[in-house]
């Protein structure tokens, strides 16, 4: 089960945030500088999968930029969706993704629900999107 | 690393490159969105960026409401509003535009639309769709309703119609889009709406459509399954879906109802196996791999399904063997994702019924993560070991020098998790070198979370194997000190229980008490203010009770020592509050008069009233050294207090309060809801909510006085409820009765009260052995090793001895077994009935099985007609459970004689489990043996088939329960199938959902080989759902020494809970008025040549034990009550050939389990 999906840069600045459960609006700041500092704290050489309160977060550092997911089971399998959704993003993506706040989030959305990771097959995850910039350009 | 990889890492700085790239076709920083984005990057404090954003803010505010602001334009403040709330500033102001703009805007402005919805609201209360159903009666429509309306009340209404009318658009897109945002938030109230539409979809031609139908009605399912109850077999037809993506949206379903009832999804193992089997075959489109593997994730979620299946089912288990060993093989590439999957398999592989080859390869593929290079794999390693260890202790052994390097890591959370699999493996030979470690780790971490984990692993296992007084008290006083305040409270509180209760040996109890008397005073002369309130509580009362044992302590000397605590300026008042407890049972007058006298005058005048209290206390008793004898006896056993949280004491002020005309007592949450349901009875606008009138009862008027007393009846049970299990008998010890359940004690005897001091019950624990400290005094090993090898050597045969039954594989010289010394009582169950009625032990159902008993079962084995006489058998007893409402045993006994049925195989139930097939499985003969075991007293009844729950080289566990009028009992088989005695064992059993209080255990501690014990549990339900489930825990020693534990859960249907419930159209019509949960919902109608209404109701009657109240017309009244006490009551109409029926109990929850089993029961017709 995924509670939460983080996208965060070195200086702790929230780029994306998704929450598959319901956090608080003014407990989510508290929440995400926590686990930032959890993550940013560690070494290159340390396990990427950090035990937080009652769940777990896996994080994973492309460059200055930290993913970082909140998860009750499954590290290693979230470990390599997180790097699955950056190749997602990568291929859909030629140059800046962070001015597309809403189309990174609608990405995601492809790609996980209600907590669970529902597609993972990348021109699939695409299509939607793709489908939608075919007829805007039009 | 793959070229994949690299090309991400070469264009992800991009994320946050702030330059323009002006041939991009996105959105560029120098939109507006670039701008605010930059603008937050170059801020250094929180403060700069408050204002920005707060300006920001206003600025979108003043935009959107705007009457010439586009669509397009509308999206990119949308996003702007995402990007203010995701850095935690509300944007409310903007939802009611979102919904706007998902309804108003093309394609991607729609889609962002349904985005920022989707981020901005959540699945709020019921509250807001009684506000939605009244604005859509009325007819106010969307452009109007946010000038009537706070912001929040709209949305679950926008939401319904903008799917509902995307989902009927032609474009597919926005169909899709719809879909989208169903299955992400739906207020469940609205499923029955739009549940057609998207069941249509499920035929739809594109598999994008048909997959995200599927995830809506996942979605569905998790927020209201009964809704989605019907519609099983379009579940299937996912399954089967041509197209792998909409089959792997319906695994998520099926993985759900899998976990919450895997019996009823046995039959779909085959397909499952399939599946996984074309998968890892490389049958899917090339698309579906990652990194060439073919759709792992979708293999991991298979692996899960699976092992659920498999879990206590060989048969089921054998079916999946083939496709585990073939997951195992492919999975050997070495990339993460192989070993996300291996790691699944091995899980599954242990979880299954155990298949040899099998387990030896999966130990195999642990020991390739445990001893990876990388990091992740390694931790990986350590979790699969923790999770293995259980059944399979050498595989510790096997890795134990990898261990030792682990628990040594610089990463904290390897060694964290290595602390997790030690703990999993300690014995009473270990313990004090992994208490020592988990303390070494306690000193260093930082993180609250896991201090009060460890503290109370520690404190366990300090309780369970404490191999001496010493050890122990200085075991439990580093916890104390480090758990400071945070730690659980149960700690403490069963570490004085221990103390207090005390063991068989007079002379134990005493040394115990002196040590730790001992280890306190030091403490205390040290400095006390460093110390946490609860470790000083602890202190003070076990000073108040047993500073007397040191004799050359003077009571004046502690009684300043404890005065010190009170002038602390740190000490709470609950603290406080135990030291004058203690310094009251300490004085004696006399020289210690002018320490008391001076506490007692400054705290009789607190403000703080239990201090003030406890100082008069002090004051009159320490005057009194009579009357103080009396009221605090000396070394008193602690009895047992019953707290009547019924507050039954003022029934009588309560009733002279109504008669002299007070409104009756109600919780705040029943008004509450009362509120609520008077406002939905005004609007049905879906044509959901079913006309009813109860013609029968008059509901009028709703304050009629017959409701009075009902209600506070209600309201004594709901107390009892809340209060269940919170009566620790720990902390009121010592002190002076004074309510109870006829009132105030105060007048009646003190002297009574020491008559019902409990004769102290001989406990479990066995006499004591020698004094063994033998794991300090370790011989070093003979061959000559490097300093630090043999370092570890020693620390491994410390940590990893008694794992295995032969000494060679441990590193040194085995030590004596040592028995476990204290044992943690039973939580929940404080007057202390469950293990200390361990000398009721019935002899009779220890010993072997009588040659009689074996002789019957296999009589019954070898006839060659056997399983169809045991069909017949089985639906004979269902039928007589259900057939009379009373379910009178003596009843059933008679009608099955009459019906010609011999007793001796009506009693054997369980020879369906054997079956028809070969009888040379041993286990199977076991089973069916079993039965003769079931305690007289509950031989006579029907009982559920002996369903085997775990098992292990050494014991069998079986469970079945037994249905009674008045109860439901369940009745726990633990047979030794080994060839030596298992010693002090020990059941517990435990569960959510359910009250499980222990009526009789046989478990004397000690089970002779191929010996059953049983136990019997008492079940009620304290919280209603669908599937109830106890979890246990058997632990015991085997001869050896090795401490071992296995856990285990059964499943009881709630129908076995459900009794008929006798009342009289009237009483019915003042309790329905009275209950405040509800739910209503359409039932099929079974349409034979009878009445449809009467059919439908006597199946309902003879499959869940309902009683018919009435029935008038079209008509009919039904209740029932669930075990002991929790009503529910049931409306029944016959209306456009559906069963319309409304449930009402006082019980959340209840309404919906029961729909939930009435559907059940009418679909199994």
């Amino acid at each position: 089960m995924i509670k939460f999906v983080l996208m965060v840069n070195r200086q702790g600045q929230t780029r994306l945030s998704r929450y598959y459960h319901s956090v608080e609006l003014s407990r989510r700041a508290a929440l995400e500088a926590d686990v930032v500092r959890y993550c940013l704290s560690r070494k290159k050489d340390q396990c990427s999968f950090v035990e937080y309160k009652d769940f777990k977060l896996v994080y994973r550092q492309y460059a200055a930029l930290y993913i970082v997911v909140g998860i009750t089971d499954s590290e290693l399998s979230i470990y390599e969706l997180v790097h699955n959704f950056v190749e997602v993003l990568d291929k859909y993506f030629s140059r800046v993704i962070m001015f597309n706040l809403d189309r990174v989030h609608i990405i995601l959305d492809e790609m996980i629900q209600n907590g669970h990771i529902v597609e993972t097959n990348k021109s699939r995850i695409l299509a939607p999107l793709t489908t939608i910039d075919k007829m805007v350009d039009s | 690393m793959s070229d994949v990889v690299e090309k991400t890492l070469t264009a992800l700085p991009s994320l946050l490159s702030l330059d323009s790239h002006p041939g991009s076709a996105k959105l560029s920083s120098t939109s507006k969105l670039g701008n605010l984005i930059r603008g937050i990057t170059e801020l250094t404090s929180k403060h700069e960026e408050e204002k920005l954003i707060q300006h920001e803010l206003l600025a979108i505010k003043e935009q959107v409401s705007s009457p010439n602001t586009t669509m397009r334009q509308m999206k990119e403040l949308m996003v702007r509003s995402i990007y203010c709330e995701m850095l935690g500033y509300e944007a409310s102001f903007s939802y009611i535009h979102a919904i706007k703009l998902a309804q108003q805007g093309t394609v991607l402005e729609k889609r962002v639309g349904y985005l920022a919805v989707s981020l901005f609201l959540n699945e709020s209360h019921e509250l807001l769709l009684l506000l939605v159903n009244t604005v859509l009666k009325v007819g106010v429509g969307l452009h109007n309703i946010h000038h009537t309306m706070p912001k929040r009340e709209f949305r679950i209404f926008d939401c319904r119609v903008l799917c509902s009318q995307d989902l009927q658009s032609t474009n597919l897109i926005e169909v899709c889009m719809a879909l989208t945002v169903v299955s992400q938030m739906f207020p469940k109230d609205m499923i029955p709406a739009i549940l057609p539409l998207v069941e249509e979809k499920l035929n739809h031609p594109k598999e994008i459509i048909r997959r995200k139908a599927v995830l809506a009605l996942y979605k569905f399912y998790l927020i209201a399954p009964n809704q989605v109850q019907h519609i099983h077999n379009k579940f299937r037809k996912a399954l089967c879906d041509k197209d792998p993506g909409v089959m792997t949206a319906s695994l998520h379903i099926y993985l759900q109802m899998i976990q919450e009832n895997p019996e009823a999804y046995k039959d779909l193992t085959p397909s499952f196996v399939t599946i996984l089997k074309q998968v890892v075959g490389g049958k899917l489109p090339m698309d579906f791999n990652y990194h060439t593997v073919p759709a792992p994730w979708l293999q991991i979620q298979l692996l899960r399904i699976l092992s659920l299946l498999g879990k206590n089912d060989q048969s089921t288990s054998e079916v999946m063997y083939e496709v585990l060993d073939e997951s195992l093989q492919r999975a050997e590439m070495n990339h993460n994702i192989t070993y996300a999957i291996l790691y699944e398999c091995v899980k599954c592989i242990y979880t299954i019924h155990p298949k040899s080859h099998l387990l030896e390869k999966a130990a195999k593929c642990i020991g390739n993560f445990v001893l990876s290079p990388k990091i992740n794999l390694k931790y990986l390693g350590l979790k699969a070991l923790t999770y293995v260890v259980q059944q399979d202790p050498k595989l510790a052994l096997q890795h134990q020098m990898t261990i030792i390097e682990c628990l040594d890591h610089p990463d904290l959370i390897i060694k964290r998790e290595t602390l997790e699999l030690l703990f999993r493996i300690t014995n009473g030979q270990n313990v004090t070198v992994i208490v020592e470690k988990m303390l070494e780790f306690l000193c260093i971490s930082e993180d609250d979370h896991t201090t009060i984990d460890l503290v109370g692993k520690v404190a366990e296992l300090a309780e369970k194997y404490a191999p001496d007084n010493e050890w122990f008290i200085e075991t439990m006083n580093t916890v104390f000190s480090l758990g400071g305040d945070m730690m659980q409270p149960d700690i403490p509180n069963s570490f004085l229980k221990l103390l207090s209760e005390g063991f068989d040996s007079v002379e134990e109890d005493r040394k115990l008490r002196l040590f730790a008397v001992n280890s306190y005073i030091p403490l205390l002369r040290g400095e006390p203010g460093k110390l946490p309130q609860r470790f000083l509580q602890v202190i003070s009362w076990v000073l108040g009770e047993y500073s007397h044992l040191r004799e050359d302590l003077e009571p004046a000397e502690v009684l300043s020592l404890l005065a010190k605590l009170l002038d602390m300026k740190n000490s709470s008042s609950e603290t406080k509050s135990w030291v004058l407890m203690a310094m009251t049972k300490l004085c004696k007058g006399g020289a210690d008069a002018s320490v008391t006298q001076e506490v007692s005058e400054t705290y009789s005048s607190s403000l703080d009233t239990v201090l003030r209290q406890r100082a008069h206390e002090l004051q009159y008793l320490s005057q009194d050294p009579e009357l103080r004898a009396r009221v605090l006896p000396r070394g008193a056993k602690p009895e047992t207090l019953e707290v009547d949280s019924s507050l039954s004491f003022l029934d009588r002020f309560v009733s002279e309060a109504l008669a002299a005309g007070a409104a009756p007592y109600k919780p705040p949450h029943q008004w509450q809801e009362e509120l609520d349901q008077s406002k939905a009875l005004s609007l049905e606008p879906y044509g959901l909510s079913l006309p009813i009138s109860m013609s029968s009862c008059s509901i009028t008027d709703r304050q009629s006085p017959t409701l009075l007393s009902m209600s506070s009846g209600l309201s004594g049970d709901s107390a009892d409820l809340s209060h269940k299990g919170g009566s620790s008998a720990l902390k009121l010890d010592g002190i002076k009765r004074v309510w109870g359940r006829e009132g105030y004690l105060a007048q009646r005897e003190p002297v009574e009260e020491a008559a019902q001091v409990e004769v102290p019950s001989p406990i479990q624990s066995p006499g004591r052995q020698g004094e063994g400290d033998s794991l300090h005094s370790q011989t070093p090993t003979q061959t000559p090793t490097p300093e630090p090898e043999q370092e570890k050597q020693q620390l491994a045969s410390s940590l990893f001895v008694g794992l295995a039954s032969q000494s060679s594989v441990s590193l040194m010289g085995k030590s004596e077994p040592t028995p476990q010394r204290f044992r943690r009582k039973a939580k929940g169950q404080g007057l202390g009935s469950s293990f200390n009625a361990n000398e009721q032990i019935s002899s009779s159902l220890i010993s072997p099985p009588s040659a009689v008993d074996n002789l019957l079962c296999n009589n019954l084995l070898d006839s060659n007609n056997s399983s169809e006489l045991a069909e017949q058998t089985s639906q004979l007893s269902q039928s007589l459970t259900t057939a009379n409402g009373t379910c009178h045993a003596e009843a059933e006994l008679t009608e099955s004689d009459t019906k010609g049925c011999n007793p001796a195989l009506r009693r054997d139930n369980c020879v369906v489990a054997a079956g028809p097939g070969p009888h040379n499985d041993p286990g199977r003969l076991t089973e069916v043996c079993l039965d003769s075991y079931l305690p007289a007293e509950l031989s006579g009844l029907s009982h559920s088939e002996i369903a085997p729950l775990c098992a292990n080289q050494s014991l069998n566990l079986s469970a079945c329960h037994v249905q009674k009028e008045d109860s439901l009992i369940l009745v726990v088989f633990i047979m030794n199938s080994s060839e030596s005695a298992i010693q002090q064992m020990l059941l517990q059993v435990d569960s959510e959902e359910l009250e499980v209080s222990c009526l009789c255990n046989s478990l004397a501690g000690e089970v002779t080989s191929h010996s059953v014990a049983v136990g019997q549990y008492s079940l009620t339900v304290k919280r209603p759902a669908v599937h109830v489930e106890v979890v246990g825990t058997v632990s015991y020693q085997l001869p050896a020494g090795t401490s071992q534990s296995l856990q285990f859960s059964y499943k009881v249907p709630l129908t076995s809970f459900i009794r008929p419930f006798v009342v009289s159209t009237e009483e019915y019509g003042t309790m329905w008025l009275s209950f405040s949960h509800d739910t209503k919902q359409n039932l099929t109608l079974i349409n034979d040549n009878q009445e449809p209404l009467t059919a439908t109701l006597n199946a309902l009657k003879k499959k869940l034990q309902l009683h018919v109240v009435e029935v008038i017309g079209m008509e009919g009244i039904v209740a029932c009550r669930l075990l002991q006490d929790l009503p529910c009551l049931m409306h029944c109409r016959v209306n456009a050939g559906w069963l319309a029926v409304w449930l009402r109990s006082p019980v959340p929850d209840l309404p919906d389990c029961l729909i939930y089993h009435c559907q059940r029961a009418l679909q199994s017709l």
